[in-house]
């Protein structure tokens, strides 16, 4: 009977973990449904980006209130996390608060979770209000519907519990350790809470419990246990069904990210190899294809798998904070393009395409959708300037800028659908290699005017 | 060029002029701005005349990869059957394509943006940059996104203005954040989707905020898109929209 919370805990924890494991799985296949990328290239660069941008925050603090609350809520969660290894072994070996033989140290690791713990609830309990009492205008932008706007929420308030159920647990436990000390509670469970830790934030929490009876306080310091841990277990698995999934791609896509000049767009290799024939003089023009040689691959992307890993893994990174779209030019002159949007289109339909193969036995089934207007609009596509204001506004390096290319080059290379006005620059460029319709002979002119 | 190969001579460096410097009238003035500069600190440089062609940038950016590759291709031809090595222009998208994304085709150079390279010249003692009449005026410099963001080149165009001994002022989005002028990606060549408002009226809004005298620029379709901006808000007599290298031509009277 007395091992019956033990191995509840341990059923607890595995399917926790478990079923957690199961669906990073998924998004993991998911993600290798992309084209593959090679980034062997720049190792050094690529870890400085990863301390420097995603654990070192580099860019977060470019706004400084969202930078500086966002790192507390971030030192605050990663450091608390140590405390969630005591409990993981309280859990499943029915100790109780097993570190304390560390003693100082002990005192001031729970010392600062507490005050950690404090700052993380008033950080977030200012997101909250930024996002719904001032309503910040990039978390009301027309892809912020019901669903992302409701998540958004539901992180806070998941946050919000998780912290008070911590500072809960440890004055119902201080209280307990008080009473224990003092000789008012005796009973054989009451002498565990021997005295350990220090409480510079419960300590004022535990005054409320005074005079409840020891069985009362070991019922919510139970309680407050069990309920903060399984909350951790239920918050864990709901990441992969939020847009929370950035605190943990946002180091591999900060590693697979960009470390090229950000002016420098991919030149397609199956382009210059067709550009390296018609430019061969010896080159045969009624040469057939090879026996068996492999069909020209598409030009450009119409639907999620024509991306690559990188961008795809971008898509389940983006947390939709909106820093994109505050500094999209297209976006801040009323232009229905948001990059913010064409991530979350892309995720969208990574995940409604994933969700197909795996009723499907691993093979798509075509749906009659496509990541192309019926996510994302050509309009959307065509007032993008290439200004790059939105992947140097993203802190975790996502490029989504990179996306809107691949898709024009879908729309011009394989369905010549580019706006009217375009399609006589490139006529222009073509005849008279320069975008305006003049004469290749008057490059020169100038030379003689005045 | 070609007189100079004919000749066995081979420049210091070559002048990419780019279609905006060859054929606007407007971007014209700033080409000769800065052959003025190059003759003044005694820059042995040559141009590609009818030989050069359009960078393929704004095909590239407009998604015709295809068309950006064949003017890539026959650009670096003639370039490197020139042996060219360095090259200097003053239109940042012809700076940023030919740097970034010709190595990867088989052209590999040194490319400067203009007001790099005449920084370097007044590094060198080569090229005096002095106040003259800018002295004391009010500027404030709009970043083009190939040159800022695109390639991290925030400070030559500022330090040369600073020495024109102006009072540089800086717009609310400027540097890493500087807001586009609209005509990148394209969409100088076509209207824009529908919206509140076009870009190069608010970014010119943002910077009349500035109460200029001069509106600096560093890229011909910014200036293109700024001095419509000026003229939107009926402000072309009061506020000029200027290359750098115009403003350093102009303050020494070249």
């Amino acid at each position: 009977m007395q091992y019956i919370p033990n191995i509840l805990f341990f059923v607890a924890l595995v399917a926790g973990i478990g079923y957690f494991t199961m669906n990073m799985r998924k998004v993991i296949g998911r993600i290798k449904l992309g084209k593959e990328v090679d980034a062997s290239d720049n190792t050094k660069q690529r870890w400085s980006n990863v301390f420097r941008i995603a654990l070192g925050q580099s860019k977060m603090v470019v706004r400084p209130v969202a930078g500086l609350l966002h790192i507390i809520v971030y030192v605050g969660f990663i450091i608390i996390n140590i405390e969630v290894l005591e409990i993981i072994i309280d859990g499943l070996f029915g100790t109780h608060r097993v570190l304390s033989f560390l003693g100082p140290v002990y005192d001031f690791l729970i010392g600062s979770f507490e005050i950690l713990a404090l700052l993380v609830l008033l950080g977030v309990i200012f997101f909250w209000t930024r996002r719904n009492i001032q309503k910040i205008k990039r978390f009301w932008a027309r892809e912020m519907t019901s669903w992302p706007k409701n998540d958004a929420n539901y992180i806070l308030y998941f946050e919000m519990v998780l912290m008070v159920l911590f500072l809960t647990m440890n004055a119902a436990d201080l209280a307990l350790q008080n009473g224990v000390a003092s000789g008012a509670y005796t009973s054989e469970t009451a002498s565990h809470y021997i005295q350990v830790g220090s409480y510079p934030v419960s300590q004022f929490i535990a005054p409320l419990f005074e005079g409840m009876t020891e069985g009362t306080l070991i019922i919510i310091e139970r309680s407050a246990w069990w309920l903060h841990i399984l909350g951790i277990l239920v918050f864990l698995n709901y990441l992969y069904f939020s847009k929370h999934l950035h605190i943990i791609l946002a180091f591999p896509n900060v590693y697979y990210g960009k470390v090229k000049p950000k002016g420098q767009f991919q030149n397609l290799d199956s382009v210059t190899s067709e550009v390296k024939l018609m430019m061969d003089p010896s080159a045969d023009p009624y040469a057939a294809p090879a026996e068996g040689a492999e069909a020209p691959a598409k030009f450009g992307a119409s639907d999620v798998m024509d991306l690559s890993r990188t961008q795809l893994l971008n898509a389940y990174t983006c947390t939709e904070c909106g820093r994109c779209t505050s500094e999209c030019p297209a976006n801040i002159t009323g232009k229905k393009l948001s990059p913010r949007k064409i991530m979350m289109d892309t995720r969208d339909r990574l995940v409604e395409v994933g969700k197909n193969m795996e009723a499907n036995g691993g093979e798509f089934k075509d749906d009659g959708k496509q990541l192309l207007d019926d996510y994302i609009l050509r309009e959307e596509l065509w007032a993008c300037t290439t200004c790059n204001a939105c992947v140097e506004a993203c802190p975790v390096s996502i490029d989504p800028l990179s996306i809107i290319m691949d898709m024009r080059q879908y729309l011009v290379m394989e369905q010549s659908a580019a706006p009217n006005e375009l399609n006589v620059t490139m006529t222009n460029i073509e005849n008279n290699s320069a975008p305006w319709p003049f004469n290749q002979m008057d490059r020169l002119n100038w030379k003689n005017e005045v | 060029m070609a007189e100079y190969m004919a000749q066995g001579k081979k420049p210091e460096v070559l002048f990419w002029v780019g279609c905006a410097g060859s054929f606007d009238d407007r971007a014209k003035k700033i080409t000769k701005a800065f052959v003025k500069l190059l003759h003044n600190a005694k820059v042995d440089f040559a141009v590609l005349g009818t030989e050069e062609g359009c960078t393929g940038d704004p095909a590239k950016r407009a998604g015709n990869e295809f068309l950006f590759q064949m003017q890539a291709m026959m650009n670096i031809e003639v370039l490197n059957g020139y042996e060219i090595k360095k090259v200097v222009t003053a239109c940042p998208h012809c700076f940023n394509t030919i740097a970034n994304e010709y190595p990867g085709l088989g052209g590999n150079f040194e490319v400067m943006h203009h007001t790099q390279f005449l920084k370097a010249l007044m590094n060198e003692g080569r090229l005096k940059v002095e106040g003259g009449k800018f002295k004391g005026k009010r500027i404030t410099f709009h970043d083009p996104c190939y040159l800022g963001r695109a390639n991290n080149e925030y400070e030559a165009p500022r330090e040369l203005l600073q020495k024109l001994e102006v009072e540089l002022t800086e717009m609310k989005r400027c540097k890493s954040r500087g807001l586009c002028c609209g005509a990148g990606g394209a969409q100088m060549f076509k209207e824009p989707e529908p919206g509140k408002r076009d870009v190069n009226i608010e970014r010119t809004d943002e910077a009349l905020d500035t109460k200029p005298d001069v509106i600096a620029a560093g890229c011909p379709f910014c200036n293109t898109m700024l001095t419509d901006g000026v003229k939107n808000f009926n402000k072309e007599g009061d506020v000029a929209v200027m290359d750098v290298a115009e403003m350093i031509a102009s303050a020494q009277d070249l």
